[in-house]
């Protein structure tokens, strides 16, 4: 399998803080690749710099045989990586459809097609008996849920998921597995996410990347990850090893 | 194409809302044979507002973008317009389609200058205000346009209307800017429920989240003020042609912008309804409040500004979202799918 992303030395300073320090990975078409690490490893940040929200101090990032380090973040989408935010965001005045169409119609110029297939996106989310309701209106896991079908909706062959299942209880962190493992598996959608769930990074990931303070502690399958020293260490601290 | 566009416009949208548009519409269009003159200028200028409100709220209501310099706009169509047609003799039809770019031009200009260069939110709405006040300052200095002193439009007893040149009576006029509302309201459900408009709404709730759906913010906000722009400048001809008389002091003023703003926030903003609702509420009450004041005798200059002040006051309290949501969602008018 080739690599879809590919990311060689990727370093990101704010001012002092080296937030993501000479990060390398590949991520061949058609994994699901995650990210873990604590809290302030850089997991964020490098998901910013992939997605075009913030443009990388060195190395380089190349999607689909082609660079896109730098890019604005909606040159980023169109070439089909399409994120959520950890912090979700969608658009709270509009219908859940509206925020689903508004996806779409990057590819679909027609407003009707890209009703259906926003409606089709909602049923697959279990949001479609919601769908008139505004956006502000819905919980958080339907909030999170309605981020993942936007992102959908712009049809990427990259996604990003920014801590999706986090804050999920637990029958519904097997229903999003669910739905993403379909995904991965009908279409081939390559999935990165980051995720704090080890329950779901197990379950879902063919590779696992550790982060810590910016830098790549360990990568490799998740089982061979978690009996990884610098993990544990990394996790639970030294003394405990 | 006709039928293709009215189903289109009709689509989704409850009986009731269809029955009430086309009673309103009815009303405007028989309104000349009922109403006395004096009420008859008052529903041009209601309807003058409602149609620069339903211009200003394609840039504010559905991109976000807050404009306090929409006079720049109509001063220019008027300016144009009018010195097109005293100067050469050009009618006021051609002239509009002389202002569509300059209008467009000049919105493309503050445009480009805010959005490249990050300038957001109350900044941009500075920056609206200081193009305004460049464009007041500077006619009146503009020898060619008489500076100062004032633009005036030849004035004569015409025995026909002349739609052509648009010279006539107040019947005229009072059509011409009800098939200009109306026009407008169209084309802004129209943009509303196309690609564009799903765009505008995006950018409006969450420029980041926008961004990150693909959406090129840029593009689509300079679509958004350059096409108020060109509307605005219509108005701008109407006006010059209708009050026959152009002051920079005037047409420019701050207050002009201001007045343009009024009726969408009362009725609503991003609503299509609310900058209809608004202009006739305001201007509704505006009168009900000269009639009263005149009837007691009471001459206080000034009042009709505090008392828009007391409106607006009235609505960014007790309705935040202007009158017409609320009441739309109690009539019932809210069961489509938009």
């Amino acid at each position: 399998m080739s690599a879809l992303l590919s990311l060689e030395r990727v370093s990101k300073r704010f001012r002092g803080l080296v937030a993501v320090d000479g990060v390398s990975f590949a991520v061949p078409q058609g994994a699901i690749f995650a990210v873990i690490g604590p809290n302030g490893a850089g997991k964020t940040t490098l998901f910013n710099l992939i997605a075009g929200a913030l443009a990388p101090d060195g190395g380089s990032i190349v999607f689909a045989g082609e660079p896109i380090a730098g890019l604005a973040p909606d040159a980023v989408c169109r070439r089909g990586i399409a994120r959520t935010f950890q912090l979700v965001r969608p658009f709270p005045a509009l219908s859940v459809e509206d925020n689903v169409i508004a996806g779409a119609l990057l590819r679909q110029h027609d407003v009707g097609t890209a009703r259906e297939r926003a409606q089709a996106l909602l049923r697959r989310f279990e949001l479609f008996e919601r769908r008139y309701q505004p956006a502000s209106a819905l919980t958080l896991p339907d909030r999170k849920r309605l981020e993942v079908a936007r992102a959908l909706a712009t049809e990427p062959k990259l996604l990003l998921l920014d801590e999706v299942i986090a804050g999920l209880r637990p029958t519904e962190v097997d229903r999003m597995v669910a739905v993403l493992r379909e995904l991965n598996r009908e279409s081939g959608l390559t999935i990165v996410m980051i995720e704090h769930v080890m329950r779901a990074v197990m379950a879902l990931a063919t590779r696992v990347l550790v982060l810590d303070h910016g830098t790549a502690i360990a990568e490799g399958t998740p089982e061979a990850v978690v009996r990884d020293p610098a993990v544990v260490q990394s996790y639970l601290g030294a003394e405990v090893v | 194409m006709t039928v293709a566009v009215i189903t289109r416009l009709a689509d989704d949208v409850p009986r009731r809302t269809l029955i009430l548009l086309g009673i309103l519409l009815a009303a405007l269009l028989v309104a000349p044979w009922i109403v006395n003159d004096y009420l008859l200028t008052v529903l041009i200028v209601t309807l003058y507002s409602a149609y620069t409100g339903q211009a200003w709220n394609i840039m504010m209501g559905f991109a976000g973008q807050l404009s306090l310099g929409n006079a720049l706009y109509a001063g220019l169509g008027a300016y144009l317009a009018a010195a097109l047609f005293t100067d050469f003799g050009i009618g006021p039809w051609i002239g509009f389609l002389a202002s569509i770019p300059v209008a467009a031009a000049c919105g493309a200009i503050i445009g480009f200058l805010a959005f490249r260069f990050g300038v957001a939110g109350v900044y941009f709405a500075i920056l609206t205000i200081a193009f305004g006040e460049f464009a007041r300052i500077g006619f009146d200095h503009l020898t060619i346009v008489n500076a100062s002193a004032g633009l005036f439009l030849p004035v004569a007893q015409y025995a026909h209307n002349d739609l052509w040149r648009l010279r006539g009576d107040p019947t005229m006029f009072y059509y011409v800017i009800l098939a200009a509302t109306v026009l407008a309201f169209v084309l802004c459900r129209l943009l509303l429920r196309s690609r564009i408009g799903y765009f505008w709404l995006a950018i409006r709730e969450d420029e980041q989240a926008a961004r990150a759906v693909g959406i090129d913010t840029f593009r689509y906000k300079m679509y958004a003020v350059v096409i108020s722009a060109a509307a605005t400048s219509f108005a701008g001809v109407f006006y010059a042609f209708f009050y026959n008389n152009l002051f920079p002091e005037q047409v420019f003023n701050i207050g002009r912008s201001i007045e343009m703003i009024l009726g969408p926030v009362i009725g609503g903003v991003g609503t299509l309804f609310g900058p209809i609702l608004g202009a006739f509420v305001l201007n509704g009450l505006a009168e009900t409040l000269n009639a009263t004041m005149s009837a007691v005798g009471l001459d206080l200059p000034g009042a009709k500004e505090v008392f828009y002040g007391l409106c607006l006051l009235f609505v960014i309290l007790a309705l935040p979202e202007g009158v017409w949501p609320p009441l739309a969602r109690r009539l019932g008018f809210d069961k489509g799918k938009r």
